[in-house]
């Protein structure tokens, strides 16, 4: 047998290390194994004492070819791999693809399909808001609210599987329509579970949001100007905490959302100045209560059923073929923002070309540029109001 | 404004160099000659009219059949709430494109990216380097005529399938239930004798 080789990486002529210039600072890796980085990613920063010069992010990690593997798939077989672009929201993923390929088909999805969409979507934007704040708040240091958060989102995770069968990669939807309808008696639970929770984001206010210990740590801290977060093309509630009034939901309508009343959050600077980290963890919070009321007119609003399939699903030929060279651009809130998806289609059963364009990915991009003159452990807050996935940034 | 408004307004500042709006069945997009990009997009971005202050995507589209990369930029006006899509081709075998990175900041994770899985340079980057893929990678996986190394740093990139095993213990099974029934026949043959 062949000895094995140790692979040995020549660090003099890493291009990396090349660009940090050769002086008396300190060089260190953060990550890939990180606790407090979300993800598997690597951070160079290149420290002077506890103050940065600047964090290099290094991403890839987690880089599983989505794209590629989107080419070689069918349409309805590459559903169950865009759960997997974000796990912690992954119907949103599902939500995007979705959407695309109807619009290359050109089908309209039945009403309570609809309806059945934007309450996953809105559930799983609760809980993945629920994991932000509540790791955000455990890599400050403050501990306690993560369980909390946790609790809520078991409830959540529960009403997800009873609806789809899966707690986390969710496959729930299809194109032109979903997989199954509410279960019987789903309303019900829904509204019981709102109730609960409503009062559960004034509680989850008191016990972190508008702790004081808490505010001195996050306001001021690495703000984004409106005009840098629109040319580093932040998205979502990273763009919104800047004080940019925008919302896929509301501007560029899709699914219901015109017929659902709701408010866009906006940073206000309430502790500092406007786009500060606080303003970003309060965003999401404040997300969570309008997802609420979202959801309660949903309830009331959602079609009766009748219980035939062709309430859920749009009639579809058995083998998708759109014509070659199509292409559709779809654009949705996600909760980490603007989720867009590019699809051409090759005229035969999969596509040409996919391209997935997610939040986390731009986001991170503006991490170098932040973290010049920052604390190190202000990095680490950094990193955690912008809501960063590590699966999202790489695909 | 809407598309056709706008490539009207390009057409008006910069006359025969704009091309016709291609007639896309979904949205439409004008083609751009690669010289021309960033003069163009400067334009779209500073002209208060256009007022394009973000550029939403950037992909780039293997056509191997036409022996072209295609460049996609897709940008978008958060204050005038319009999006527009130019496209530009490159040769296949030497695609190359200036940045804008010094237009728009967010070209500069985009076109590495862009870079890094087709290889399209991206001329004037301040930091073109692979961003998903090892810095030592060999090849661009999203062309479509790519094929992977076998191995990486002696780490193998593929590996058995674990239905092999499967199928040869269902071949083994059959095998012995096979030589059983001869046997069995053989058996019975000889009773009868």
């Amino acid at each position: 047998m062949k000895p094995l080789e140790i692979p040995t990486m020549d660090m003099e002529n890493k291009e990396v290390l090349r660009r940090v210039e050769i002086t008396g600072d300190m060089l260190l890796n953060m990550g890939p194994q990180h606790p407090s980085t979300h993800g598997v990613i690597n951070f160079l920063v290149q420290t002077d004492g506890e103050v940065m010069k600047r964090a290099i992010p290094e991403v890839g990690y987690l880089h599983r070819s989505l794209e590629k593997i989107g080419e070689r798939c069918t349409y309805n077989g590459y559903m169950p791999y865009t759960d997997r672009v974000d796990y912690i929201a992954a119907m949103f993923a599902n939500q995007g693809w979705a959407m695309a390929v109807e619009r290359l088909l050109e089908v309209t999805v039945p009403k309570r399909a609809e309806y059945c969409r934007v309450i996953a979507c809105e559930l799983n934007r609760i809980s993945s808001h629920l994991i932000s704040a509540g790791t955000m708040a455990m890599d400050v240091g403050a501990v306690t609210p993560f369980p909390y958060a946790l609790r809520e989102r078991e409830f959540i995770n529960d009403l997800l599987e009873e609806l789809c069968g899966a707690r986390l990669t969710y496959n729930y939807l299809r194109i032109g329509g979903v997989a199954f309808d509410l279960p019987s008696g789903y309303e019900d639970k829904l509204a019981t579970f709102l109730d609960h929770f409503e009062k559960i984001i004034d509680e989850f206010n008191r016990l972190i949001t508008y702790n004081e210990i808490f505010i001195k740590r996050l306001g001021n801290l690495a703000p984004i100007p409106a005009k840098m977060a629109i040319d580093y093309c932040l998205v979502g509630p990273n763009l919104r905490a800047s004080g940019v009034n925008f919302d896929v939901r509301r501007d560029l309508p899709y699914s219901v959302y015109p017929e659902l009343q709701f408010e866009v959050v906006l940073g206000r600077g309430e502790q500092g100045v406007t786009g500060d980290s606080w303003d970003r963890f309060w965003c999401r919070v404040e997300e969570m209560r309008q997802s609420c009321r979202i959801l309660r007119q949903c309830l009331a609003q959602i079609p009766k059923s009748a219980g035939t399939t062709a309430e859920i699903m749009a009639k579809l030929p058995r083998k998708l073929k759109p014509a070659e060279g199509l292409e559709a651009y779809s654009r949705i809130e996600s909760a980490r923002g603007d989720m867009q998806y590019y699809v051409i289609a090759s005229g035969g059963e999969n596509a040409h070309r996919v391209k997935i364009r997610t939040g986390s990915f731009t986001a991170m991009g503006i991490i170098d540029t932040l973290s010049r003159g920052l604390m190190i452990a202000d990095l680490v807050a950094l990193i955690a109001s912008l809501d960063v996935v590590a699966p999202e940034i790489d695909r | 404004m809407n598309p056709t408004d706008i490539r009207a307004r390009l057409a008006a500042q910069f006359g025969e160099r704009i091309g016709e709006l291609a007639p896309a069945k979904m949205d439409p997009f004008l083609v751009v000659q690669p010289a021309d990009l960033v003069e163009f997009c400067r334009y779209l971005k500073d002209d208060p009219e256009m007022a394009f202050d973000c550029l939403m995507n950037l992909s780039a589209v293997d056509w191997p059949k036409k022996n072209q990369i295609e460049v996609v930029y897709h940008l978008w006006s958060y204050s005038k709430r319009h999006a527009f899509i130019l496209k530009t081709s490159l040769p296949r075998d030497n695609p190359e494109i200036a940045s804008l990175d010094s237009v728009w900041r967010a070209a500069d994770w985009l076109e590495r990216e862009q870079y890094d899985l087709l290889g399209v340079v991206f001329t004037g980057h301040p930091d073109l380097r692979r961003i998903m893929l090892p810095d030592d990678w060999i090849g661009h996986p999203l062309r479509k005529d790519y094929k992977e190394q076998p191995q990486w740093h002696n780490i193998s990139t593929t590996r058995e399938s674990p239905l092999d095993g499967y199928i040869r213990i269902d071949e083994v099974k059959k095998k012995a239930a096979d030589a059983a029934a001869a046997a069995a026949l053989a058996a019975k043959k000889e009773v009868l004798q």
